[in-house]
């Protein structure tokens, strides 16, 4: 098992180490001057080419991206141009939010995924599971600003339950931020529903046609019981696993919803990095996201390692 | 005998499935009785609904399925009427169940121990400290070693025989009065079949519950049984008690059945095996008359008017065929409807066509230096000396595990061999198939155990046929095309099957079509592996036949893997026994399987359920599984399983190779004339044959 997990770290380091090298080259070939960017166009060649050399931007790429990652590693993320703000306070202050968002999303779709999925799994074939199914299906296919806009229609404009805006102080306690976070949350949680209930219906699927669960039935134990200590442990383990890379998955993938609802989390930050061309906040968001979903997906391999005793005794 | 109370029993069942093609009428009409202290033997090949018959009796039914019509009692109570729960109090409690694969069978995430004690707790109102204890003690009545450390372990931490062992002490966890085995053995390895046998029969001397026993194999009826139902197509044929079915059948259908399965005969005449033409018919085809009768040989017309009903023909004995009187005795039968394809004269011998000098097949091991020990090797075959002759067939007979397979590979080149040599015609072959000349590719091909793997979905019969025929014989598409039409018509399948696919052929079918693929490049060695165990008896005697023929047309040899020692004995010329990937024993058929037998033949003999239950079998069983191709014990490979271990010699050296008579070897430290004076009772023909 100690043996498992190193070996996954390693894979895990590696991958970090390739993200970062795509990173970095897709930021320095990013068109756009940075020192133009930032001290305007009609700054002075001799203030530009200043910045530059305050930058490290007139050396190698190598040595540029070494140093880079060198720094990045200290903790050292380096100054964002456009805010004139230390980075690093701010991509955690914005991951913090992006957390919080991601947990209600999680606490939403997660437990009604997998209700959804063992209903339509128990009653496979019948008109529950059909529509189960490909309700939970229209929603994959519907992005989040189409269904963020419809949520807000209703919600917010219609029924004037919840704010249309989540345009929050990014300083706000989860309390304070808790009625600004229910409809981006709902938003992200119809997307990731469809997959949460698909991998709990077809895991179950197979496992209630498995031998062990005749065996289970023929010992006269009763269908709840047969259903909580035979099925579940055994159906849910995939599922698991998705919804363990899910939360990398969420936490990267914030995008789009949190400009929806204008969401002072880690996706808008990036967009606005983005459109700023900021150099150093661009990076040091990416590779987090990086970071996290690679170890999302660890925690996923190791927690399907832990339940799945064929795997914890190789 | 004294009349025993019948503990469970079935009366005009019918058991109905709804389908997409409408309804299918299963299970039609069916009745039986066991007693207590008996054991009811339910036999059919696959499609005779003899596991519907049983799930069905006991209301285990997919949601489509339903019992029409007919009664179930156990101990008097009628299990038709009960209610969802009061049926769960049965299940269990009064009704245990053992199952094929028992792997499977047992949660995979879940400890053994509480997955038995889950019973005890349900059904004893035990608490689960003496539900343990429960535990405990049936696992120690199933003669499991060390039962607190396996209760500890997880299913796929124990070998086949330790699993069925436990799941066959949950299902005694109750005493029950019923217990359904279904085909508990046909996972196993002949070996631990032998074990588990010995368990059950030990088991139903001393319990009082009833078993219902489901098997297609009739060797294993023998060793269990003492009334047989014999099924086709969803109703009963026959039923009698063991020794009268056996020995006095009257239907036509079990005579067929005892004739398909190769009788243990040592000599070295080779005789057909019965056939039973065509195959059993759908539920929804069934045929006007009598169901068996398409496929019968003592069909009349008035068979086709009205369908007999099972009726009793003699005490105890009831039979579902008009003719019943007229059906002979087996042995007459045996000798009338089989004929002798060859017979070998002593002494000739023909050349060697394939020959393997100390074959060696290492595979590097992917554990690297764990806790410090250095890397093994696995070894799967280690050092094999074998021969095989023009026109004749060299059997492999050996455990799972035993490294036959690999050695046909080596032979094809599949896994190239690493070491030894291999020849051809007394030239050496090279170890992969990629340095060899096509013309040496040509020479030998192979068939394998599971046609469905062994032949490509989507291409039809007539490619799979023509590609060695184009690609290796160097035919035009033309001619490949009105050969390959010849080799159906000589593995008897129509020619229309040319432009069929493989998943409109059944399983005997397929293999028939891998067998005319293999003569298609007009071999000289066909490597044979364990081609027919996945298939039903009569199924495995008409392609038995089919092998005897076409090499006594075409003079091809084979080499014939297999873990059944009958149908070893039955094709074979010579008979090697391998074990942990080293040959045990060597020689004549004849030789082999007459003593004197090296110690882990004569294990193996005693081990395979004979069909016949005249013959004793002397009860020597082999402890544990084979040993890890990478931890290959010292001295003698097979000294910590030896039933005939003589001591310290075994252990600190490899034995030598005695010379019997003829070829035949055996590598024992026991003399040949020690081993023969021991074995002389190993297998003891009991009486004369009654009724014959």
């Amino acid at each position: 098992m100690l043996r498992f997990i190193l070996r996954r770290l390693g894979f895990m380091v590696l991958t970090v180490i390739l993200a970062s090298i795509i990173i970095f080259w897709a930021t320095t070939v990013l068109p756009g001057d940075v020192a133009t960017m930032v001290l305007g166009r009609f700054a002075t060649p001799q203030a530009k080419a200043k910045l530059r050399t305050e930058l490290g931007l007139d050396k190698p790429i190598a040595v540029q991206y070494s140093t880079w990652l060198g720094k990045y590693a200290r903790g050292d993320w380096g100054k964002s141009v456009s805010t004139d703000t230390a980075v690093r306070p701010v991509v955690f202050q914005r991951l913090r939010n992006s957390f919080m968002l991601a947990i209600v999303a999680f606490a939403l779709y997660v437990p009604l995924g997998i209700l959804l999925g063992l209903v339509a799994a128990l009653k496979r074939n019948t008109w529950l599971d059909n529509s189960i199914s490909v309700g939970s299906l229209a929603f994959i296919g519907l992005p989040e600003f189409v269904s963020g806009v419809i949520l807000i229609t209703i919600f917010a404009v219609e029924l004037k339950w919840l704010p249309s805006q989540s345009a929050i102080d990014p300083q706000s306690t989860f309390v304070q931020a808790f009625p600004y976070l229910i409809l981006p949350a709902i938003t992200v949680a119809l997307t990731s529903l469809a997959y949460v209930v698909r991998m709990t219906r077809s895991s179950t699927v197979d496992v209630l046609q498995m031998d062990y669960v005749r065996t289970a039935n023929l010992k006269g134990l009763t269908p709840r019981r047969v259903l909580f200590t035979h099925v579940l442990r055994n159906s849910l383990l995939p599922t698991i696993t998705v919804v363990a890379i899910g939360i990398g998955w969420l936490i990267g993938g914030l995008i789009v919803t949190e400009s929806v609802y204008d969401y002072p989390g880690i996706g808008r930050l990036l967009l606005f990095a983005i459109q700023r061309r900021d150099l150093q906040l661009i990076q040091a968001t990416a590779l987090l996201i990086v970071i996290i979903y690679v170890v999302a997906n660890l925690v996923a391999d190791i927690l399907y390692a832990v339940l799945n005793p064929r795997i914890r005794y190789q | 005998m004294e009349a025993r109370r019948p503990v469970f029993e079935i009366e005009g069942l019918h058991i109905d499935y709804a389908t997409e093609l409408g309804v299918l009428h299963a299970v039609r009409d069916v009745s039986l009785a066991v007693r207590e202290h008996e054991s009811f033997g339910l036999v059919g090949e696959s499609g005779s609904g003899k596991s519907t018959l049983a799930m069905g009796a006991i209301r285990y039914l997919a949601s489509n399925g339903r019992v029409t019509e007919g009664s179930v009692r156990l101990n008097g109570v009628d299990l038709l009427s009960l209610s969802g729960k009061e049926l769960r109090e049965l299940w269990g409690s009064r009704i245990g169940v053992v199952y094929q694969s028992p792997l499977s069978a047992l949660n995979p995430s879940i400890v053994i121990g509480k997955q038995l004690a889950e019973v005890a707790q349900q059904h004893l109102g035990m608490d689960r400290a003496a539900a343990v204890g429960r535990v405990t003690e049936m696992l120690t009545k199933v003669a499991m070693p060390d039962p607190e450390a396996v209760m500890k372990r997880y299913p796929h931490q124990l070998s086949g025989g330790m699993l069925q062992r436990c799941v066959i002490a949950m299902a005694l966890m109750t005493d029950p009065s019923l217990l359904i085995m279904d085909e508990p053995t046909t996972a196993l390895d002949v070996t631990t079949q032998a074990v588990v046998l010995d368990l059950v029969a030990d088991l139903k001397r001393e319990s009082d519950s009833a078993i219902l026993y489901i098997t297609h194999d009739l060797g294993v009826i023998t060793k269990i049984c003492d009334r047989v139902g014999v099924m086709y197509a969803g109703e009963f044929m026959e039923q009698a008690d063991l020794y009268e079915l056996f020995k006095r059948p009257r239907h036509p259908y079990t005579l067929d059945l005892l004739g398909c399965v190769p009788r243990f005969d040592p000599t070295p005449q080779k005789r057909s095996l019965v056939t039973i033409p065509g195959a059993i018919p759908r539920v929804d085809e069934l045929p006007h008359g009598c169901i068996f009768g398409p496929r019968c040989g003592f069909v009349e017309e008035a068979c086709k008017a009205a369908r007999p009903p099972l009726a009793e023909v003699a005490a105890d004995h009831l039979s579902a065929c008009r003719r019943w009187a007229d059906v002979p005795p087996p042995a007459q039968y045996l000798r009338e409807a089989t004929e002798a394809v060859r017979t070998d004269v002593e002494g000739t011998r023909p050349d060697v066509l394939v020959a393997a000098d100390r074959t060696r097949v290492h595979f590097k091991s992917t554990r690297r230096l764990i806790r410090g020990r250095a890397a093994r090797p696995i070894r799967a075959v280690d050092g094999v000396d074998l021969e095989v002759r023009v026109g004749q067939t060299l059997g492999v007979v050996g455990e799972s595990g035993s490294g036959k397979t690999t050695v046909a590979r080596a032979i094809i080149g599949l896994t190239p061999a690493t070491g030894g040599e291999i020849t051809l015609h007394g030239k050496p072959l090279p170890p992969s198939t990629g340095k060899r000349p096509r013309a040496t590719l040509r020479e030998i091909q192979m068939v394998f155990q599971n046609p469905d793997a062994s032949l490509n979905p989507t291409r039809s019969v007539g490619d799979a046929i023509m590609r060695p025929l184009t690609l290796l014989g160097g035919l035009s598409r033309q001619e490949a095309r009105k050969q390959s039409k010849d080799l159906l018509r000589a593995v008897s399948l129509p020619v229309s099957y040319f432009e069929r696919l493989p998943h409109e052929l059944s399983g005997g079918e397929k293999q028939r079509v891998a067998i005319a693929r293999a003569f298609a490049a007009e071999p000289e060695l066909i490597l044979c592996d364990e081609p027919i165990s996945s298939l039903d008896v009569s199924v495995q005697g008409s392609l038995m036949n089919l092998l005897m023929k076409l090499q006594v047309e075409k003079q091809t040899s084979y080499v014939f893997i297999s873990h059944d020692l009958s149908a070893v004995q039955h094709l074979s010329d010579a008979i090697a026994v391998v074990y942990l990937g080293h040959v045990m024993e060597i020689g004549d058929a004849t030789r082999v399987l007459t003593p004197p037998f090296h110690p882990y033949t004569e294990a193996l003999l005693s081990a395979v359920p004979l069909a016949d239950p005249d013959i004793v079998q002397k009860p020597i069983r082999l402890g544990g599984s084979v040993p890890s191709a990478m931890d290959v014990p010292s001295g003698c490979r097979f000294h910590p399983r030896c039933p005939r271990f003589l001591g310290d010699i075994c252990v600190e050296q490899e034995p030598p190779w005695r010379e019997g008579e003829g070829d035949h070897r055996i590598y024992c430290h026991i003399p040949l004339d020690e081993l023969t004076r021991l074995q002389a009772e190993t297998l003891v023909l009991a009486g004369a044959e009654a009724g014959a």
